[in-house]
């Protein structure tokens, strides 16, 4: 605060520098170490792990592959949710608030559940193909691959974009929209002149964020993908292979995997650097009512997408009821898939919530001293430590996983398989988002107020912890609690990091549908989806607007 | 309590110097106030004494102690900021016992004197409230309770009634004035409201660009401003070119003046401010600036003519209110000044040459 350029070593500076060697401690030494094992093999430095990758077709088509479901899926993201938001914006809607808690409990669902879902539903023996089969006689397309892929990313992605681009229409003046009716701009005309415009930043953000999460989902096409190989999928079979083990060659897959997101990134960083603005409003948009086919048609849309959204989810926890035998699905009903459960869930749930609990308090603690660093302290260092906490936000989850694992695995320090390195996994993972969160709520709050408590005589750390903390700490809560409900649904780095202590509940259930028990399968996901649900009815109680940041 | 001594004061932010050796000596007990326009550097000047700028040069001095490398914390001030501050977790209670806690007082004590000025600022009705139900005004009462219950050798206020409304304003400009005598505290006040300077300083700076141009009583700053910035800023004034011949002043139009203690000034050309009120309005032919009036505006006490001398800019004269309007607009005139109230500054405006 005093010299908000220079570093000096008060106790911030002394912050700044157990920060910064976390990072290095935890990320960047375990990604140098992968680029590190990507260019060198047992005889020095070599390319051959590049060529062999990029010589392959089996490899090479991957990054197609990838480069293609995402850019679908982010593309079909935007069509569904801008609109979806345009409409709870602008229309009256009947059930509106339902609707938006569906949508909410959808993005925060595991995109693998609903892949799972989605082949009960539409796969070669689903409910509704055979539905088809037996009434139309033809077989309709196969869900397995591009088509499944796609409609599960949509699915659950589109809800992003819906929360991201929800947020921005609020700031969005409504005299804005007023003036330009006066001009005689309105309707669809009005959406593409004045409010895409407007909004066009935050669905910049919003595409990343979904173009990322597709890219690095690892569970979906995992199941559905079949012959579709993308990325994620040929990056954790290469590098736990049951046949063939390759390190060396899983760490260069990372390595194109990082450049590719760091290339995206930074185009979109670009791209919307350029039209970046701040809105502010102070007459929020009025919702109209709306009346005949146009009404009928607005619902029907909005209706008919929360239902798609919502159907894995609900056919999952149906599921769970069924009475199975083996691993097909029989007539009537019974709760021997939850009895079966228990088990086989040995400490996943207990993991489920004790290490997610664990990493919350760390990243809470973290991201709260280095949103402060990075707003109230700006220097070279606290710059560093900045610009590396958004590192992770590009980094697919199996890359951290990969990177971390490969690392840590001997001495001096020797994590692979202890419940730390799964924290040190979920921290890393979750602490962009909560960063940016918390630097978006310490904006907000005017430093006068602690320069106020600092002439009064309170100390530096006293002024943080008493003053500056619970000034934050509503928006913290909240945060808190969507970072909870991600931390539970992760999939990709556990997959990578788990041993049989700390295998956490996501894990669990990937496992049984891979061994094909269905029944536990679904009753699992259910208590999952029953979790996500608790926390998000609690982050309602503490959050003041509702509004979600990721 | 204590005199404020600053020497040689030098701020840059990187390679941009904003204040270049300041001197100032605030008195002991006076509410000293830093006026000027924004960007001035006015309250960059009052974040240095507070510690919340770094100081690149010179010494900051209470009484005889340098408080340059002193933390914030330890420099016993009191401060009371534009948007407030106040703490909006904590009560209006807590918010003024803050200070005295991180003083680690006994709980009686700290009752004590937490009473005596939540009393003093008339807020001890709203005690355990929570600031988010107080109205501006109460929460400036707030935050100035806050600043004093410390006893602080000096009190530092930031354009603090910029947030409220004219009414309020006039109020709390009152109560400022009151309680700082009452208490006698040393107080450096920011505000580019001239007005509002004028009404509660002891002594005025005005500041531009850094530098102080005029250090002295508001009557003083008024009267005698040291140079053609000061006379503009402070009130409304019309600069008129003429020439200083033989010790007196001539207009281009013929039209002259002289006084006694005009003499001393040597021939040149020189630029006059006369304010509003420092025109005598006189018939049409009569020696003067003659002029047009192109516009009259009444406002109960006094009446405003805008006049049309044949320059760019027209001027402004304020006449009591008469009975009859008898100079419509297309009237012609003819201006004489006061001589004893206008004010002769060189051509480039810098210096007055009235001033000894």
């Amino acid at each position: 605060m005093k010299n908000n350029h220079r570093f000096r070593l008060d106790v911030w500076g002394i912050i700044t520098l157990i920060v910064l060697g976390l990072y290095l401690i935890f990320m960047v030494y375990p990604l140098g170490n992968l680029i590190k094992m990507a260019f060198y093999g047992d005889d020095g430095f070599t390319l051959d792990n590049f060529i062999k990758f990029f010589s392959k077709p089996y490899y090479s088509s991957t990054l197609k592959n990838s480069f293609t479901v995402s850019f679908a899926g982010t593309l079909t993201s935007l069509l569904v949710g801008i609109p979806m938001a345009y409409f709870f914006a602008m229309y009256k809607i009947v059930g509106k608030k339902l609707l938006r808690i569906l949508i909410i409990i959808s993005s925060m669902s595991a995109p693998f559940v609903g892949a799972y879902a989605w082949i009960l539903l539409l796969g070669r023996n689903g409910v509704i193909t055979n539905f088809i089969k037996d009434i139309f006689g033809i077989t309709p397309p196969e869900i397995y691959g591009f088509n499944g892929m796609l409609l599960v990313f949509t699915s659950q992605l589109f809800s992003l974009v819906f929360l991201y681009v929800a947020g921005a229409l609020n700031k969005v003046d409504n005299s804005l929209l007023e003036a330009s009716e006066n001009m005689g701009c309105t309707g669809t005309r009005r959406f593409f002149k004045v409010v895409m415009p407007l909004i066009m930043p935050t669905v910049m953000a919003a595409a990343l964020l979904v173009f990322i999460r597709a890219l690095s989902d690892f569970g979906t096409p995992m199941l559905m993908g079949e012959g579709y190989r993308t990325f994620p999928v040929i990056l954790y079979t290469e590098f736990v292979g049951e046949v063939s083990q390759n390190k060396g060659f899983a760490s260069a897959i990372a390595v194109i995997a990082i450049l590719i997101t760091t290339v995206v990134f930074f185009g979109q960083n670009y791209v919307s650097n350029r039209k970046s603005f701040s809105m502010n409003s102070l007459h929020p948009i009025e919702e109209k009512p709306i009346h005949g086919l146009k009404s009928f048609l607005i619902h029907l849309f909005c209706y008919s997408v929360v239902f798609i959204a919502m159907l894995p989810q609900v056919y999952v926890a149906y599921c769970s009821f069924r009475a199975v035998s083996g691993s097909i699905y029989v007539e009537g009903f019974s709760l021997n898939s939850y009895i079966q459960m228990f088990d086989r869930l040995g400490k996943s749930v207990e993991n489920t919530i004790i290490l997610p609990l664990i990493s919350l308090v760390v990243v809470l603690l973290m991201a709260v001293l280095i949103a402060y660093l990075s707003v109230r302290r700006r220097n070279v260092l606290t710059g560093t430590v900045d610009t590396l906490s958004m590192v992770p936000y590009i980094i697919p989850g199996t890359v951290v996983g990969i990177a971390l694992v490969t690392s840590f695995n001997r001495e001096p320090i020797a994590l692979t398989g202890t419940v730390l390195i799964m924290v040190v996994a979920l921290v890393i993972r979750r602490l962009p988002y909560t960063i940016r969160s918390s630097v978006a709520i310490l904006h907000q709050i005017p430093i006068t107020i602690e320069e106020a408590a600092l002439s009064l005589g309170s100390s530096k750390m006293k002024t943080f912890f008493k003053i500056t903390v619970p000034m934050m700490s509503s928006g913290i809560i909240a945060g808190a609690i969507l970072s909870w409900v991600t931390m539970i649904g992760e999939l990709s780095t556990a997959m990578i990091l788990y041993t049989g202590r700390t295998q956490t509940l996501t894990v669990a259930i990937y496992t049984e549908i891979i061994r094909g028990n269905y029944g536990i399968a679904s009753a699992m996901a259910t208590v999952l989806t029953i979790l996500t649900v608790i926390s998000l009815l609690v982050f309602n109680k503490f959050s003041k607007n509702g509004e979600i940041t990721m | 309590m204590s005199q404020i001594t600053i020497k040689n004061a030098v701020k840059r932010y990187g390679n941009n110097t904003v204040i270049s050796g300041l001197n100032l000596n605030i008195r002991d007990g006076e509410l000293f106030t830093l006026l000027g326009p924004s960007g001035c550097g006015k309250t960059t000047l009052l974040r240095m004494i507070a510690g919340f700028n770094s100081i690149e040069g010179g010494d900051f001095c209470f009484n005889e102690e340098r408080i340059n490398d002193k933390d914030p914390s330890k420099r016993n001030i009191g401060m009371v900021f534009q948007n407030y501050a106040i703490f909006p977790h904590l009560t209006v209670r807590e918010n003024v016992a803050f200070g005295l806690k991180n003083r680690r007082l006994d709980k009686a004590t700290i009752k004590a004197e937490t009473d005596k000025f939540l009393k003093m600022m008339q807020i001890d009705q709203y005690a355990d409230r929570l600031p988010e139900n107080l109205s501006g005004g109460q929460q400036q009462r707030v935050a100035l309770a806050r600043a004093l219950v410390i006893k602080p050798d000096v009190l530092l206020m930031d354009e603090p009634l910029s947030n409220l409304d004219a009414k309020l304003r006039m109020e709390m400009r009152q109560a400022i004035r009151e309680i700082q005598k009452e208490v006698g505290i040393t107080t450096v006040y920011v505000t580019h409201d001239q007005e509002e300077a004028m009404s509660i300083s002891d002594t005025i700076a005005v500041m531009k660009d850094g530098e102080i141009q005029h250090l002295g009583s508001p009557r003083e700053i008024y009267q005698r401003p040291a140079n053609i910035f000061v006379a503009t800023f402070i009130g409304r004034t019309n600069i008129l070119s003429a020439q200083m011949k033989g010790g007196k002043l001539c207009f281009d139009c013929g039209y002259e003046e002289g006084r006694q203690n005009w003499q001393s000034i040597s021939d040149q050309p020189v630029q006059v401010s006369a304010r509003p009120e420092e025109f005598v309005i006189g018939k049409e032919g009569q020696p003067g600036i003659p002029g047009t009036v192109v516009d009259s505006i009444y406002l109960g006490l006094n009446t405003h003519y805008i006049v049309d001398i044949g320059l760019e800019q027209k001027v402004e004269l304020i006449q009591e209110s008469s009975i009859e309007d008898d100079i419509v607009p297309g009237s012609r005139i003819a201006l004489t000044v006061k001589t004893e109230k206008v004010n002769i500054f060189d051509q480039q405006g810098n210096v007055n040459l009235l001033r000894g």
